[in-house]
């Protein structure tokens, strides 16, 4: 059979749709998502039932008598050790931890990170070297150190003593964030502001940061992801009265006396997890950032 | 009196001496170009100048007043960068203003200098819009425009236009040069483009390795180079060169391999030796080549190796003495390659380096 010559290939390249290599990739996420997600539809399923229900041990199947009473007993009465006023307590301990830590955190981080950047002084780049060094010690070894200093300032066990200790282990990470952030816009802008006759607030303030809208938005996200599921600084330096939800979630998860009541505590799970989820879904993609300049630090 | 002075400039980053010792004097209203290639210290002094880089030693006066620590805005510049960098979350109007503001200026006298500004760089209908939303060139039209709002003596100009395509490169260098005409104001500019030093400056500075080679006219710069490098830098194709020796008997005459030509019409830089190794240079210019060779103090003839049409005219390669050697002839000539051509030149219009020293003989 001989090829004639005025048969010309035109027009767009042909789309196969049944991409051997398409379906494969398909089935491997496919699942990977039904994998990861079938603890969420269990904590899902199992908050929603009556007790007697669990006890049937069937925990695929959807509920027969839907309830919400756990979700309620969670959020209203459960009891946390000594107080049984559920999570809601905790849930407002949070908010008060994270909010101030995020906002005082980041305030101070990006002004260190626009100072490393762009107003090199002598021992800059020692000083940045020592304050990454410091994002390697575990946090357990600090944890001791910390507990006497903030008991020499008078805020061991106060919210202020937690709300400290969140702005000092947020700053390594932080600054590295912002440092690298300033050091990748243009040098010229930063020299322009100057011949404008900007000052290093000037800069900081009228050119920068109204340009650095992701850079926020990655460095809140971090924070207040990483402060809300924090668990360690929570029990140490709040203070019983201050207890955020995830240690007031594990008081309820880990009681060991009467009934265990699986569906009162994954209803408190999924509550204490909703304010990190909710976030991943508003904010994916700035999400996926910050993820990817948290790996920077090993 | 001098617009600018520099006296004794010292910068070091560390152990790196980047400028050396540098004496410049810019004359009131001079468009003056710093050129020079990469990693020459030309942008460098230029932010000494500006006030954004500390100087490690030296005096730098603006206007007759010492502005060596003085910051940028106080020294009484304005200045435009390669990257035009403007502030992206600013309209072109914000742009313009922002360092007026900085000053406490009032808001109608701000608004009449930013009137003035866009009438003179046309960019009027552009002054709601986010310098997303324009062009390369007007981007750097509106870059002119900062400086120009801050009605200061002195502009400084750091690659304007290296980030524009050749058309419109061309296009702002000569819209550079009537402002600087109108204005006449001193400007300083940094490039690398021998074209644009060439074309805009009334004097220019070669630098290289930290410090100034020559500091003349284009011409001064194009027509005696005082050494073999700024030779070899201006100029493109660049200056042919031919390596013999200098003799003095009966008349100064530069002898090379295959040739002697009589340099009695040269003119020797004063203390020249006439003696020893050198370096004769002559540009693809200054080579008249078929008929017009006749005439020519000194001739020889050349086989031609490759011709590079360029439109206008043709550049011819060949060689004289074991050198590659380039001269032009018109766009419209026939010549082939193989073919034996008579070349001649003036050696009036030659320069001689010293081979050890390379500098002007």
């Amino acid at each position: 059979m001989s090829i004639t010559a005025d048969v010309i290939p035109r027009g767009p390249k042909p789309r196969r749709v049944m991409d051997p290599g398409r379906i494969m990739l398909y089935s491997i996420l496919f699942v990977a998502a039904v994998y990861y997600l079938l603890p969420l539809y269990v904590m899902v399923m199992t908050s929603m039932k009556g007790l007697p229900e669990i006890r049937l041990g069937q925990i695929f199947a959807p509920p027969v008598e839907l309830t919400f009473a756990p979700w309620t007993k969670a959020w209203d009465t459960a009891c946390t050790g000594l107080y049984c006023e559920g999570l809601k307590v905790g849930f407002w301990n949070s908010v008060k931890i994270t909010i101030p830590s995020v906002i005082v955190s980041i305030l101070i981080a990006s002004v260190n990170g626009y100072a490393l950047a762009n107003w090199k002084f002598k021992g800059s780049e020692v000083f940045f070297t020592i304050l990454i060094f410091g994002s390697f010690i575990p946090y357990q070894v600090m944890l001791y150190p910390l507990v006497i200093i903030t008991r020499e300032l008078g805020i061991f066990g106060s919210l202020t003593g937690v709300i400290f200790v969140h702005t000092i282990f947020g700053m390594p990470i932080l600054t590295l964030l912002f440092r690298n952030y300033f050091a990748s816009l243009p040098e010229e802008l930063f020299k322009a502001a100057r011949v404008d006759g900007a000052g290093f607030w000037g800069v900081f303030l009228k050119i920068l940061v109204p340009m650095s809208t992701p850079i926020f938005m990655v460095a809140v996200i971090l924070q207040v992801t990483g402060i809300w599921n924090d668990f360690l600084f929570g029990v140490v330096f709040a203070g019983t009265q201050n207890f955020p939800m995830t240690v007031q979630l594990n008081n309820i998860v880990n009681t060991t006396q009467g009934v265990k009541e699986y569906n009162v505590n994954m209803a408190a799970t999924i509550l204490t997890g909703a304010v990190p989820l909710i976030i991943y879904f508003l904010s994916g993609k700035y999400f996926v950032r910050g993820i990817a300049a948290g790996a920077v630090k090993g | 009196m001098n617009s600018i002075e520099i006296r004794d400039l010292v910068l070091n980053f560390g152990d790196v001496s980047v400028l050396k010792n540098l004496d410049l004097d810019i004359g009131e209203g001079e468009f003056l170009v710093l050129l020079g290639a990469s990693g020459c210290g030309k942008s460098t002094l230029l932010n000494c100048i500006a006030g954004l880089l500390d100087v490690s030693d030296g005096q730098i006066s603006i206007n007759g007043r010492n502005v060596t620590w003085d910051e940028p805005k106080d020294r009484g510049i304005g200045m435009v960068f390669q990257s035009y960098a403007l502030y992206p979350q600013m309209t072109v109007e914000g742009n313009l203003s922002f360092g007026l503001k900085n000053s406490g200026m009032a808001r109608d006298e701000i608004s009449r200098r930013i009137a003035s500004a866009a009438a003179t760089l046309q960019i009027e209908p552009l002054l709601k819009r986010k310098p997303a939303e324009l062009s390369g060139g007007q981007r750097q039209r509106v870059a002119i425009g900062r400086a120009l709002v801050r009605d200061v003596d002195v502009f400084l100009f750091d690659e304007p236009l290296s980030n524009l395509d050749a058309k419109l490169r061309a296009e702002l260098r000569v819209e550079i040069k009537r402002l600087h005409q109108r204005l006449k104001n001193t400007m300083i500019y940094v490039t690398h483009d021998q074209i644009e030093a060439l074309t805009l400056a009334d004097r220019i500075a070669i630098m290289k390795g930290g410090s100034i080679q020559q500091l003349d006219t284009p011409h001064g710069i194009y027509a005696s180079p005082v050494n073999k490098y700024v030779a070899e830098f201006i100029g493109s194709p660049g200056m042919n060169f031919i390596d013999g020796r200098l003799t003095d008997d009966g008349g100064p005459s530069f002898q090379s391999a295959e040739s002697k030509i009589d340099l009695s019409r040269y003119s020797f830089a004063d203390g020249g030796t006439k003696q020893g190794d050198a370096s004769f240079g002559i540009r693809p210019e200054d080579v008249a080549s078929g008929k017009d060779a006749n005439s020519m103090p000194f001739t020889t003839e050349v086989s031609i190796d490759v011709l590079e049409p360029m439109g206008s005219d043709t550049l011819v390669w060949s060689k004289l003495s074991g050198h590659d050697f380039c001269f032009r002839v018109d766009g419209q000539s026939d010549l082939v390659a193989g073919e034996q051509v008579p070349i001649g030149f003036d050696p009036q219009r030659a320069s001689i380096f010293d081979a050890s020293s390379e500098l002007r003989i």
